[in-house]
């Protein structure tokens, strides 16, 4: 089977874009990463298209209409969290199949505010605040106390994962803030759902990102100067845990997800020079230094304690600025962070570049759940 | 007469208040709620209703202060290892908001109230299920 390769691939500043429509949002995108591959829309063989608001409305298509009607097959969609990385993957599976050796793959989303989740519809009356949380904060915070229960893990030593990616993110013009977080203001902020502050929770942006993948004979075609190659592509469901119907799963899925890429690539983690994982909320970054195999059980305090997972680190984990900072457009998140990787390994990442890097890791999680890690690897 | 507030709480006549979880006779699973095949061997037709414990240990938990409008915080939202298998999610009361006063492992018993108020839209009142601990 033939290596895939990102060709192009590109996101748009995130931000708060009320005035624009999803489609509009994912057509800049679409074409940024065309621009990036050197291709037109008239290329394409097929598109992926990932979005979660209007999971029922042919998102797909109505970029299309926005960027050129070519009769392309279209599919759109929806996986929550991990909707990005689905479009993606199912990308590369269409190469990796041998069906097409171009094809397109968009990720977009435009947020609402406040609050995501809530503790069971249904009939009869809300049961939010009754059957305790649902609300993403509390249910990551939950996930969180687990580690804390297991290590001892503080509500500092939480916070400080959310000071080092607003850090990163004043290096990446494309984050939704460029501003640093000291720990007592991270510390200070208002508390959402212990020990989840205000801010160290994801930001709700609108954003899009794209990509072009390409077969090994199509990229040797095209020029391989900028390519990256897929290396692994790995999604699992969360398979079953005793506390699974209370408690949704992020830690199984991925341990499971990672050692499969690590296998599909024929590496360790130890080969990993930046990771961009899925920091929905900080307490979830801490669990995912573990699942990722970044550090031993039991380890991760000290990896954010001892700067390991910042820029300059050992490991560099989120040096976009993550969803904490840089923002988290659901649909578009897990086509993002594939940029943020493939930027670096292009060595295009400027004053946040981490040296030498040839490596990277993305990493996605859809609660519910679904996990989508890539590894990507310079040419 | 006041409803359940999810299937799995038994409002059974002349009888005391109980969660139901369905356990599975190959593999001894527990969940809560009715259901057909287990998740965990996939064996069919191997789960029977069971009659799960009233107190259990805190396994997990988070404070609320942030929730949706109307709904009133801090609360604490906690998940229970119920004695003798299922975990259930639900409210901690009787216990400050306060992390230096809750503990990983703490004893608590479930209790069985009004559902805060709560009706629905043709005005039924509910029962519902709350922790509280043992002390």
């Amino acid at each position: 089977m033939s290596d895939v390769y990102v060709l192009g691939v590109d996101m748009i500043k995130f931000g708060r874009f009320p005035e624009r429509t999803v489609p509009d949002l994912g057509a800049e995108a679409a074409l940024l990463a065309l621009d990036d591959a050197g291709l037109n829309i008239g290329n394409m063989e097929a598109f992926y298209c990932g979005n979660l608001g209007q999971a029922n409305a042919m998102v797909g298509q109505r970029i299309l209409q926005e960027i050129g009607q070519t009769g392309i097959p279209v599919v759109n969609c929806s996986n929550a969290c991990a909707t990005g990385a689905t479009a993606f993957r199912e990308a590369w599976t269409s190469i990796k199949a041998g069906l097409y050796d171009v094809v397109l793959a968009v990720g977009v989303e435009q947020m609402g505010t406040g609050l995501l989740g809530g503790a069971g519809g249904g009939a009869g009356i809300p049961k939010e605040g009754l059957l305790g949380s649902g609300t993403m904060p509390a249910v990551f915070a939950e996930a969180g106390m687990e580690h804390s229960r297991e290590y001892g893990t503080t509500f500092e030593q939480f916070a400080k994962i959310s000071v080092k990616n607003h850090h990163h993110s004043t290096m990446n013009p494309k984050a939704r803030y460029q501003i640093e977080t000291p720990l007592e203001e991270v510390m200070n902020a208002e508390m959402i759902s212990y020990p989840n502050t205000k801010l160290m929770c994801s930001v709700n942006v609108d954003g899009a990102a794209a990509a072009v993948l390409v077969s090994e004979k199509k990229a040797k075609e095209l020029g391989m100067q900028r390519a990256v190659r897929v290396k692994a592509s790995v999604m699992t469901s969360d398979p079953y845990q005793e506390r699974d119907l209370v408690m949704p799963d992020v830690n199984s899925c991925t341990r499971k997800a990672a050692a499969e890429a690590y296998e599909m690539a024929g590496l360790d983690a130890n080969d990993i020079d930046l990771v961009e994982l899925h920091d929905c909320f900080a307490t979830a970054e801490m669990l995912h230094y573990e699942n990722l195999g970044l550090c031993s059980d039991g380890e991760a305090g000290r990896l954010i304690d001892e700067g390991e997972v910042e820029l300059g680190g050992r490991i560099p984990v989120n040096v976009s600025g993550g969803l904490l900072s840089k923002g988290h457009p659901l649909g578009a998140t897990g086509i993002a962070n594939i940029y943020e990787v493939c930027t670096h390994l292009r060595g295009e990442a400027g004053e946040r570049q981490v040296e030498n890097a040839r490596i990277g890791m993305t990493h996605v999680i859809g609660l519910g759940s679904a996990c989508g890690i890539h590894i990507l690897e310079k040419v | 007469m006041s409803l359940p507030v999810v299937d799995y709480l038994k409002l059974p006549e002349g009888g005391d208040p109980y969660l139901e979880g369905y356990k599975c006779k190959d593999c001894d699973s527990i969940f809560l709620g009715e259901r057909n095949v287990c998740s965990k061997c996939f064996a069919r037709g191997t789960l029977s209703a069971i009659k799960l414990s009233n107190t259990g240990k805190l396994y997990s938990y988070s404070i609320v202060f942030r929730s949706f409008p109307g709904i009133e915080v801090p609360y604490i939202s906690a998940i229970v290892d119920l004695d003798g298998g299922g975990t259930v999610k639900g409210n901690l009361i009787d216990c400050d908001p306060d992390p230096e006063k809750i503990d990983f492992d703490m004893p608590v018993e479930v209790v069985f109230d009004d559902a805060l108020g709560r009706k629905d839209k043709d005005g039924n009142s509910y029962i519902s299920y709350f922790f509280r601990p043992i002390s």
